[in-house]
């Protein structure tokens, strides 16, 4: 991408576990969006592109809070937490093409007080794009939700690479540390040791509990122009230098991929980093979608930072903790900061890339990656850099 | 297997609709078949309209051998959906069959803890209803 867009703003509702008095998704989300707006230095009436998540309010409902007139183009991005990224991706387009000039891009849920996704695959796969498949061949045998799809494939990975469950727990670990320093991540205060993680219960083998992200609630939402219009807001503009979506074949069945490792990410991130000419060795951090442990580790090795089979062995010795060779998910990711359906990532490279971290800061981080992951192994990446 | 939880069954089963209908109209005969392309010969599951190799709208509905090996299983130790609470632990398994298509099931007579990738698996029908009939698999 020549003209590169642009992240110029980013903003966040708080991210609870509060059953008693939740917000609403809505309010959550149109909090993100005015924090997003503001930080960007934009009177919202600017904002003439709108891409909000599948899950959650409607364009029209958005833009009638917000006081949004008049949108000249608006869509959602259907690929579970694999969209955060494709909707910054499809921004980008659309500031870059010239059919908008100022997009926003917001996602968040009550993932916590409300949608539980267990609850809701249970009663209607139709959320999922291989809902019926799902439904007519997993569902009868107790196949029923991520983490025991995903787990097939962790299992694979232990057979075939000998994979194990410490350095599984290395990645829970690094994220944990990083919330340490993350005074909006909903796991501050509640350090974790090796043995905490092994003594946690099995969810779904090789799962147990702190393989397994949040269950929170909350928004987060960017707004995305082209550099020119860039310079004359707030904030110094992050540049996406390159971005792509894939999916794995086929997308609609989990099981009957001749490579099982191959995901959207596989075929999607050597597009990315070509567009943005960079090579996986020069990144200075990766906000990695980590709705499962495993998850991280496949998609660290499907991005080419390491080849596959060598994930395991990469994600050791502080590797991928603050200090590391590849700082990964400095804001605590799903794991321990919040879920919100990979958003928070884009928000903490953005913020890594403007240099306002604190003790968690990447020092002079120049490039950034952000990845998300969804439904039967979706894939997107974008290239950010300052 | 013979049923007894007729009335009680409880845990999701498939839709009686297209082309799942058939393949589990056969598994209530006693018959596991995958469809087989007519046009390039390919066997596929999960059952689809067209053959995606070749691009053929022409199938049979072809008698699978029955055998298979252990592909990758999940024990699930902590129930997400309330019909299989009273389950755990148990293990959801991906069957490769000889056919080379994949299917997930269930071993019948294995403890989730003795479950291996490569065991060798034989086809072994539930009738878990009177109207379905889910393929499972017994120690080959």
């Amino acid at each position: 991408m020549r003209d590169n867009a642009c992240i110029v703003g980013i903003g966040e509702s708080a991210y609870t576990r509060d059953a008693e008095s939740p917000a609403s998704v809505l309010s959550n989300q149109l909090r993100a969006a005015t924090n997003a707006i503001a930080d960007a230095g934009l009177e919202t009436s600017r904002i003439d592109c709108l891409i909000p998540s599948q899950y959650g309010p409607s364009t029209e409902e958005l833009a009638a809070n917000l006081g949004i007139a008049s949108l000249r183009f608006a869509t959602t991005v259907h690929m579970g937490g694999a969209a955060a990224v494709t909707s910054v991706q499809t921004a980008a387009m659309a500031v870059t093409s010239g059919y908008a000039d100022y997009a926003l891009v917001v996602t968040g849920w009550n993932g916590y007080s409300a949608t539980r996704t267990r609850n809701v695959l249970a009663s209607n796969t139709s959320v999922i794009p291989g809902g019926d498949i799902a439904r007519d061949y997993y569902m009868p045998y107790g196949l029923t939700v991520p983490a025991q799809w995903y787990a097939l494939i962790a299992r694979r990975h232990m057979h075939e690479f000998g994979t194990t469950a410490e350095q599984l727990g290395a990645i829970a670990l690094a994220m944990r540390r990083h919330a340490q320093l993350n005074g909006r991540a909903v796991m501050r205060e509640r350090a974790m040791t090796i043995e905490d993680y092994l003594a946690s219960p099995v969810i779904a083998h090789p799962y147990r509990l702190f393989d397994c992200c949040l269950e929170t609630d909350g928004a987060a939402a960017v707004v995305v122009t082209s550099a020119e219009r860039a310079h004359d807001l707030a904030q110094p503009p992050v540049r996406v230098l390159g971005a792509a979506s894939a999916h794995p074949y086929p997308a609609d069945d989990i099981t009957n991929r001749r490579d099982i490792f191959e995901t959207g990410l596989t075929r999607a991130a050597p597009r990315a980093f070509a567009m943005a000419d960079i090579d996986p060795a020069d990144v200075d951090f990766a906000q990695i979608y980590d709705c499962f442990t495993f998850e991280v580790l496949q998609q660290i090795e499907e991005a080419g930072f390491c080849a596959r089979g060598e994930g395991g062995a990469f994600v050791e010795g502080g590797r991928i903790e603050l200090g590391g060779d590849l700082p990964v998910n400095t804001h605590g990711g799903l794991l321990s900061e919040a879920h919100v359906l990979g958003m928070n990532h884009v928000v903490e490279a953005v913020r890594q890339l403007r240099g306002g971290c604190g003790e968690r800061q990447v020092p002079d981080a120049e490039v950034g990656v952000v990845t998300g992951w969804g439904d039967f192994g979706d894939g997107s990446i974008a290239v950010l850099g300052r | 297997m013979t049923n007894d939880r007729t009335d009680d069954y409880a845990k999701p089963l498939p839709a009686q609709d297209g082309l799942a209908k058939q393949f589990y109209a056969w598994c209530k005969r006693g018959d596991l078949r995958f469809q087989r392309c007519s046009g390039c010969d390919a066997w596929r599951h999960v059952p689809r309209e067209m053959c995606a190799l070749c691009g053929s709208f022409e199938w049979t509905w072809e008698r699978s051998s029955g055998r298979g090996a252990v592909f990758s299983w999940t024990t699930v130790a902590r129930p997400m959906h309330p019909a299989f609470a009273n389950d755990v632990p148990y293990a959801p398994v991906v069957v490769e069959m000889e056919e080379g298509v994949r299917l997930v099931s269930e071993v019948l007579d294995c403890s989730p803890d003795e479950l291996q990738i490569g065991m060798p698996v034989a086809l072994a029908f539930d009738h878990v209803t009177p109207d379905v009939t889910l393929p499972k698999f017994r120690r080959a």
